[in-house]
């Protein structure tokens, strides 16, 4: 692999960008392998990259039935924030902004890690008291987050409007190292990282079942032929129950429809991601200018990565109440993604009833912003066949034990 | 936009009229059950890509529950009928039989 750097651009600019490679490899699948991981989006990718530089296993294939990154690591709003409630969740999502910090340097690929700030609004007095528990939480956690007052909101977000009739704004959690990425960078820069530690990225192969044998994963069938392999890892959010069906279980995950949108380009105007529970609506600004708007989730199973009408109109008229200078934007690109929720809206990161089968899913609304830390523990997981403390509290036996990890009231937007 | 017809009043609800209430038909344990039969009942679905029976509340009209047969991979709705069944009744099979060869129910 050739490494990106000042010199290299020099190198290849005297003869003629001649000399880069592709950023990945895309080899025909072997016949056997260590581990394979179903699904090349971020929490895939990340999976085998820290199976690689963390534990050595390398003898690793991914295999994706479309295109990498296109799934929900394409579809999200880049949002990158840990100020969660419960301690396992801080734990993860802290892991996981931590490890954003340097990602770009770690995988020599630049995934545009923007700590720009993040805010979320407190708009009636339940909220504000919500919010300040989170704030000595995350602070007794080691997360850094603080509560504002509306004076110092609206100086960090002058185009809002704090005095909305409906929905003032009484203050908000504040996480100044929360911020964005740029997503599809994040899947590259991992895929690329896999690629040189000689591990196989197998897209459109799409897995058609299963095999196991006395309750062990022997391998699996995919439209490319069958693939031996001693550990599997599913990591493919929304089709988590089509490959659990697959492998003769169940998980306590159902699939919907997330959807987001973004407007025309404009100049800078917001610097801060905003995000607001009460009116339900997430907005950022992305590098190109276009106001990158997050809603709800509709309330049925869905697998068809349509979002729907109503969903739009919710979401954008309770966020022209917050920030009036919106109404004169047109929405460029609407879109859906499957997202899969728990229902303690807590992801999963488990062994399974068959050995040899590992899941990670359950991210729901939230999977973005946990990439790496997902991909930390689910390596650790899988390398040693057990939990380590990242992950221990994730597995599935959580459901039958009533040890639930509640955070759907943490999750910005009450999905 | 999904739109569905409430058995009872007849009316074509879309979904802005109507409160998803997840996975129809299934069998309810409790007391005196393992704790492998009650954790399936409360929390393992299957979350199928395809047909779908599950629970509506017409919730913005006349406030009755029924329950659905749609596939989950098109939004096709195959029909609609009352709740008051333990299992999808005969021409909600067929309805869906003609639609999906090869389907086969319990599946």
């Amino acid at each position: 692999m050739t490494r990106y750097s000042v010199f290299a651009v020099a190198r290849e600019a005297l003869r003629w960008h001649s000399g880069w490679e592709r950023a990945w490899k895309s080899p025909a699948p072997k016949k056997k392998y260590d581990v394979v991981i179903v699904g090349a989006g971020g929490h895939g990718l990340a999976t085998a990259y820290y199976l690689g530089k963390n534990h050595g296993i390398r003898n690793v294939a991914v295999i994706e039935k479309g295109w990498l990154g296109g799934g929900n690591t394409g579809r999200n709003t880049t949002i990158i924030r840990s100020n969660y409630l419960q301690d396992p969740s801080a734990a993860i999502y802290e892991k996981a902004r931590s490890l954003y910090e340097n990602l770009s340097q770690d995988l020599n690929y630049n995934v545009m890690f923007s700590p720009r700030g993040l805010l979320m609004l407190a708009q009636t007095h339940h909220e504000v008291r919500g919010y300040r528990r989170t704030v000595y939480a995350n602070n007794l956690q080691g997360v850094t987050t603080e509560w504002i007052e509306p004076a110092k909101v609206k100086e960090l977000v002058p185009i809002m409007n704090i005095e909305g009739p409906r929905y003032p704004v009484l203050g908000a959690l504040y996480q100044a190292r929360g911020g964005t990425a740029r997503h599809d960078a994040v899947a590259w820069g991992y895929a690329r990282a896999c690629s040189a530690m000689g591990m196989d990225i197998i897209q459109q192969c799409e897995v058609t079942g299963v095999r196991t044998l006395n309750g062990q994963v022997q391998g699996i069938d995919t439209t490319r032929g069958a693939i031996d392999c001693a550990k599997l890892a599913i990591v493919v959010a929304g089709h988590s129950s089509v490959l659990a069906e697959m492998s003769g279980f169940r998980l306590p995950i159902e699939s919907m429809a997330l959807q987001a949108l973004v407007s025309e380009p404009i100049k800078p105007c917001m610097d801060v991601v905003v995000m607001a529970n009460t009116v339900h609506g997430y907005m950022s600004q992305s590098d190109k200018g276009e106001m990158v708007i997050g809603g709800g989730t509709d309330g049925f199973n869905n697998y068809t990565q349509r979002g729907s009408w109503q969903h739009v109109e919710e979401t954008t008229r309770a966020l022209i109440e917050t920030f009036p200078m919106l109404s004169r934007l047109k929405m460029l690109r609407q879109w859906g993604g499957i997202v899969d929720m728990t229902g303690d809206r807590s992801p999963i990161l488990s062994k399974t009833s068959v050995g040899g089968i590992f899941v990670n899913c359950g991210w729901g609304t939230g999977g973005f912003k946990a990439i790496p830390g997902s991909g930390w523990a689910m390596a650790e997981l899988v390398a040693k066949g057990e939990p380590g403390p990242l992950a221990a509290e994730f597995g599935l036996d959580r459901f039958k034990e009533g040890r639930f990890i509640d955070e759907s009231v943490a999750a910005g937007v009450a999905h | 936009m999904l739109t569905l017809t409430c058995p009872h009043c007849g009316i074509r609800a879309e979904e802005t009229e109507l409160s998803p209430g997840g996975e129809a038909h299934l069998k309810r344990y409790g007391p005196g059950d393992s704790d492998e039969q009650f954790e399936a009942y409360m929390f393992a679905r299957k979350n199928p890509k395809g047909v779908h029976f599950e629970r509506w509340r017409h919730a913005y009209g006349c406030g009755k529950w029924f329950l659905a047969a749609r596939c989950t991979a098109t939004l096709e709705v195959f029909g609609t009928y009352p709740a008051q069944v333990s299992a999808p009744p005969e021409p909600i099979i067929e309805a869906i039989r003609a639609r999906r060869p090869g389907w086969e129910a319990g599946q």
